[in-house]
C-alpha cells in the first residue's frame, strides 16, 4: 500500500489503525487541522533526530501495548469472533450424486482435444462436404464460406492478422483443427445443433479446409489423417502476457495534479456513421451529439414502405408489436423489399398463398405435400403453425420451438399480413 | 387499479408549473405555495392496491425506461447476441436480475430443475451425475461478484462510439450468488486419478444448443469457483442460466457457463471455439493472446453520463460511478473534471468486496462550466486503470476484448454529456 498521506484514509487497516491510535488519532475523519498537526509532529520528530532511536523503541513498545489493548477490547465487544467460514469439505466426500453410466458418458463426453483425442471413427471428402455445406451451412456462411451479413466468415484472411481490420477465419486464425470439428459437431448447424453425423462433420471440415486452399479437391479427412493437417496460425498464440507488458508498469502511484498541460477533445461519439443499413431501429440512432440524447426502450412502429395491403382495419399498434415479435424470426426469415431466402423462405405476401411456393427455397417433404394438396396459408393454420411448428407440420426444417404467447401470435399474423408481395 | 395512483391531469400540470417556478427561483424560495403540498392529493385520500394485486412485483411503471437495451448492428441475430445493463440508472452495487445484461450464443433456454443434470467426468476417481436436489444437500456459500463480458467497452477501441454508459460499460452485472463450491463437487468425484493437479484443467460446458464450453485451470477451479443456483436471494433467471450456472469470480463472463451440465477434468485445455477463435486478443504484432481470463481494474462514471444529463444547473452535484477489479478489492478511485489534468480522490460507498462492484462518489460543486469527467480505479494490487492510449501503445487497435480504459464524458454548460476521447 502506498505511503502517500492522501492515501491513508482508505488504506486504514488493522496495523495502521493501531499506529493511528499511537499518534492520538481516533477517527478516520482526517481534517486539515489533523493533517497540519501531523506535519508539525513529523517536523518535530525530524528536528529531534538524536532522540529518534529511543523514541523508536518506546514507540514499538507502545504499539505492542496498544495492540494487546485493542484485541482485548475487541474480544470484550464480541466483534473479534468471526463465525463465517467457507463451506466445509469432509474426507471421503458427502456421498451425494450417483455414478455416471457408460452410455451417459458416451452421449455427453464428446469434446475433441487439440491432439485429436475424442475424435470418433469416420471420414468425409471435400466433394461430399460441399453438398452438406450448401445444404446446412451456406444460408449463413455463404456457399464459399465467405459469410453472409454479420455471420462468421470461415475462409480466407491469410496475412491480415497484423492489419487494421484482421479477418479471423478457420484458415487464417484458428490454431487447432480439432476446434472446428468439435464446434461443428456439438453446436452447428445454428438451430439444429447436434444433428450431424460424424461423417458429415468430417466432410464439412474437409470442405472448409478446401475453401481455405489448405487441401486439394480430392482430399478426404478421417480420424487417421486428422492430426496431419497443419494449421496456418498454430504458432500465432502466446499465453496472457499482461503481467509483464502491463501490470509491471501500471502498478505505480498515479499523478494527482498538473498531470498534463492541456486536454483537447480528439474524437466525439460517431455511432451514426457505423450503424449499418438495416440496423435502423436501434435506440442508438435516436441519439444526437448536438442535443440531449433521447433514449427509448422500444423502436417505433415500422414505416419503411413495406406496409401496403391487407392493413385496413388492423390496429397499427398490433402490427408494430408483431414487428417486435418478428425479431426472433429474423435469424432465418427475411421480409420486405429485397428479401432473399435464408435458412427459411422469404415471408412476403404469405397469407393467402399456397404453402411451400416461394421460388428457390428447398422445402421439406411435409411442405411439398402441402403444396401438392394446394393448402393455402390462412390466419388459422398460421396461428397453429406458429404455436407448434413441428406439431402441425411434422418433419418441417424449421427448428423453432414455437411462440407461446397468443398475443404474440396475433401480432405476428397482423405484421405478416401487413407485408405485401 | 392504476387509477388510484394516477394524478389528475389538472393537478399534474399545476405540479409541474410549481416545479418549474422552483427551478427559476432556486432552492431558497418558492414563488407560491406548492399545490402538491397545500392541496389534498388523490393518493392521500383514496386507497391504493391491495396485497393480493401483485404476487411478484415489477418496478413501478414510471421506471419503464430502466431496461436492458440491445445494439442491433453488433451481431447477426438477437439469438446469438448481447444486451446491456442500464447501469446509468442504477445505484448502489447490486444489479437487479431483471435488468442484468444477457449474452446468449444460441438463445436462452427453458430447463427445469427436474430436467437438470450435472456430470463430473474425465480424470476423476468415479464419474458422477448430480441432480438439482443433490446440489441442495451440499454445503453452500454466499458471495457478491461482478460478471463482466470480456467484450465490455470493446466497441470503443477504435474511438468514441456509443453515447451512454449503458452501451459503453453495460455488459456487467453484480449479484449475490448462492451456490456450492466447485471444489466440493470435484472432491465428491475424487481427484486421485488426476495425479499432480498443478497442470490439470476442468472443461465446463452448458446444456443449451451452443454447448458453450471453456477450460479453466484446476487451481482456479479449486479456489473460488461456485456452482450457483440462486442470485440476489431468488432463483436464477432463465436468461442467466436457470437453474444452475457457473460463477468464476473476477474472470471474463464467457467462462460463467449457464445451464451448466458437465465438468470434465482434463490434462490440457480443450481449445474450444470460445477460447481460440473468440475471447483471444489479437495485438498489433499479429500475435494473439490466449487465456486472458482476468478482468483488470476498471471504472466508469454512471452519472452524469450521456443518458443522465445534469438537469439542475450549477451548484451541488453528486458524481456517482462504479469500479471493479478481477484481482480483488478496489482500494481507491480518483475522479478528474478536467480530462486528467487534476484528480481528486473519490469517496467509496463502502469498503469494496473482493471481485465485486464498488460504488464511488465525488460530492462536488459544479460551476456550470464544461467538464471532461474521468474516473480511475486502483485495486489492492496497486494496479492503476490505464488510459486508452496506454492500452493502445501496448496492444494496438485490433483487440476486441479487455478494454478497461479510462472513459471520458464531455459535459457542456447545459449539463448534457457526450462520449468523447481526449488527448
Amino acid at each position: 500500500m502506498s505511503k502517500s498521506p492522501n492515501l491513508l484514509v482508505p488504506a486504514l487497516g488493522g496495523a495502521a489503525l493501531v499506529l493511528g491510535l499511537a499518534y492520538g488519532i481516533s477517527s478516520r475523519e482526517y481534517g486539515a487541522e489533523t493533517i497540519n498537526s501531523l506535519q508539525a509532529r513529523v517536523e518535530q520528530v525530524e528536528a529531534n533526530a538524536a532522540l529518534a532511536s529511543a523514541n523508536a523503541q518506546q514507540g514499538a513498545a507502545e504499539v505492542d501495548r496498544l495492540q494487546s489493548e485493542l484485541e482485548a477490547v475487541q474480544l470484550t465487544a464480541g466483534t473479534a469472533t468471526d463465525l463465517t467460514a467457507p463451506a466445509p469439505v469432509i474426507d471421503g466426500g458427502y456421498g451425494i450424486g450417483r455414478l455416471a453410466l457408460e452410455e451417459e458418458l458416451a452421449a455427453w463426453n464428446v469434446d475433441v482435444l487439440p491432439d485429436g483425442r475424442g475424435l470418433p471413427e469416420g471420414r468425409g471428402d471435400v466433394f461430399t462436404g460441399e453438398e452438406v455445406f450448401v445444404e446446412k451451412c451456406a444460408s449463413c456462411h455463404g456457399d464459399f464460406a465467405e459469410g453472409i451479413g454479420n455471420w462468421p466468415v470461415l475462409a480466407g484472411g491469410f496475412d491480415t492478422l497484423g492489419n487494421k481490420d484482421p479477418v479471423k477465419t478457420v484458415g487464417s486464425y484458428w490454431p487447432y483443427l480439432s476446434t472446428a470439428w468439435d464446434y461443428i459437431n456439438r453446436s452447428m448447424p445454428f438451430g439444429e445443433a447436434g444433428t450431424l453425423t460424424a461423417d458429415e462433420t468430417y466432410a464439412i471440415v474437409a470442405y472448409i479446409l478446401y475453401s481455405n486452399d489448405m487441401v486439394d479437391d480430392d482430399f478426404e479427412l478421417s480420424r487417421d489423417n486428422f492430426t496431419d493437417v497443419e494449421m496456418y496460425n498454430s504458432e500465432g498464440f502466446v499465453v496472457d502476457d499482461r503481467p509483464e507488458l502491463e501490470y509491471a508498469q501500471w502498478r505505480t502511484e498515479p499523478c494527482m495534479i498538473d498531470c498534463k498541460p492541456s486536454v483537447e477533445i480528439t474524437m466525439r461519439a460517431t455511432f451514426l456513421d457505423v450503424t449499418p443499413e438495416g440496423g435502423g431501429d436501434s435506440v442508438m440512432n435516436e441519439a444526437s451529439t448536438d442535443d440531449s440524447p433521447v433514449f427509448a426502450a422500444t423502436s417505433d412502429a415500422a414505416d419503411d414502405g413495406t406496409a401496403e395491403s391487407n392493413t385496413a382495419g388492423v390496429d397499427p399498434a398490433l402490427i408494430a408489436a408483431g414487428e417486435g415479435a418478428f425479431r426472433q424470426c429474423k435469424t432465418c426469415h427475411e421480409v420486405g423489399e429485397g428479401a432473399t431466402n435464408r435458412t427459411g423462405p422469404v415471408l412476403n405476401g404469405m397469407l393467402g398463398r399456397t404453402m411451400g411456393t416461394v421460388d428457390g427455397f428447398r422445402y421439406s417433404g411435409v411442405f411439398q405435400e402441402a403444396t401438392a394438396a394446394g393448402t393455402v396459408w390462412t390466419e388459422e393454420n398460421l396461428a397453429a403453425f406458429l404455436a407448434d411448428p413441428r406439431g402441425m407440420m411434422a418433419g418441417t426444417k424449421m427448428s423453432f420451438r414455437g411462440v407461446r404467447d397468443e398475443a404474440d401470435i396475433a401480432a405476428l399474423i397482423a405484421y405478416l399480413q401487413s407485408i405485401g408481395d | 387499479m392504476d387509477d388510484f395512483f394516477k394524478p389528475s391531469r389538472r393537478s399534474f400540470l399545476r405540479g409541474s408549473a410549481a416545479i418549474a417556478a422552483g427551478t427559476v427561483a432556486g432552492a431558497a424560495s418558492a414563488e407560491g405555495a406548492d399545490p402538491l403540498i397545500t392541496e389534498l392529493q388523490d393518493w392521500a385520500s383514496y386507497t391504493g392496491v391491495g396485497v393480493d394485486e401483485t404476487p411478484y412485483g415489477m418496478p413501478i411503471r414510471f421506471e419503464s425506461d430502466v431496461v436492458r437495451r440491445n445494439v442491433e448492428w453488433l451481431t447477426a441475430s438477437p439469438i446469438s447476441s448481447i444486451n446491456f445493463t442500464p447501469i446509468h440508472a442504477l445505484e448502489g452495487t447490486i444489479t437487479p436480475q431483471g435488468c442484468a445484461f444477457e449474452r446468449h450464443h444460441s438463445g436462452a433456454i427453458e430447463l427445469t430443475k427436474d430436467d437438470f443434470r450435472l456430470m463430473i467426468n474425465g480424470l476423476v476417481d468415479k464419474p458422477l451425475v448430480f441432480s438439482y436436489s443433490d446440489l441442495e444437500r451440499l454445503p453452500r456459500e454466499n458471495h457478491v461478484y461482478f460478471c463482466e463480458c470480456a467484450a465490455n467497452t470493446g466497441m470503443e477501441w477504435a474511438g468514441a462510439q456509443l453515447n451512454g454508459a449503458q452501451f459503453t460499460h453495460g455488459m456487467i452485472h453484480n449479484m449475490e450468488y448462492t451456490g456450492v463450491p466447485l471444489r466440493t463437487l470435484l472432491r465428491e468425484a475424487g481427484l486421485e486419478a488426476a495425479g499432480d493437479l498443478s497442470d490439470k484443467w476442468v472443461y465446463v460446458e452448458g446444456a443449451d444448443a451452443s454447448s458453450n464450453g471453456r477450460s479453466i485451470p484446476m487451481e482456479k477451479a479449486l479456489d473460488d469457483v461456485l456452482v450457483a443456483f440462486k442470485a440476489n436471494g431468488e432463483a436464477l433467471r432463465m436468461e442467466h442460466g436457470y437453474p444452475v450456472r457457473l460463477v468464476v469470480p473476477g474472470w471474463e463472463g464467457n467462462l460463467w457457463v449457464k445451464w451448466l451440465r458437465r465438468v470434465e477434468v482434463t490434462d490440457m485445455a480443450v481449445g474450444s471455439r470460445e477460447e481460440t477463435s473468440k475471447y483471444t486478443d489479437l495485438y498489433e504484432d499479429g500475435i494473439a493472446r490466449k487465456w486472458t481470463w482476468v478482468m483488470d481494474a476498471k471504472s466508469v462514471i454512471t452519472s452524469p453520463s450521456p443518458q443522465m444529463p445534469i438537469t439542475h444547473g450549477a451548484g451541488p452535484l453528486v458524481i456517482s460511478g462504479l469500479a471493479w477489479s478481477g484481482h480483488g478489492q478496489i482500494t481507491r478511485v480518483d475522479v478528474s473534471k478536467d480530462g486528467g489534468i487534476t484528480w481528486e480522490t473519490a469517496r467509496l460507498g463502502k469498503q469494496g468486496d473482493t471481485k465485486a462492484l464498488t460504488r464511488f462518489y465525488l460530492d462536488t460543486d459544479w460551476t456550470g462550466d464544461p467538464m471532461l469527467l474521468q474516473s480511475r480505479a486502483i485495486d489492492e494490487t496497486g494496479y492503476v486503470q490505464p488510459t486508452k492510449n496506454q492500452l493502445r501503445d501496448v496492444r494496438g487497435e485490433n483487440a476486441v476484448y479487455h478494454n478497461n480504459c479510462i472513459q471520458t464524458w464531455f459535459v457542456n454548460e447545459e449539463g448534457i454529456a457526450e462520449n468523447v476521447e481526449v488527448s
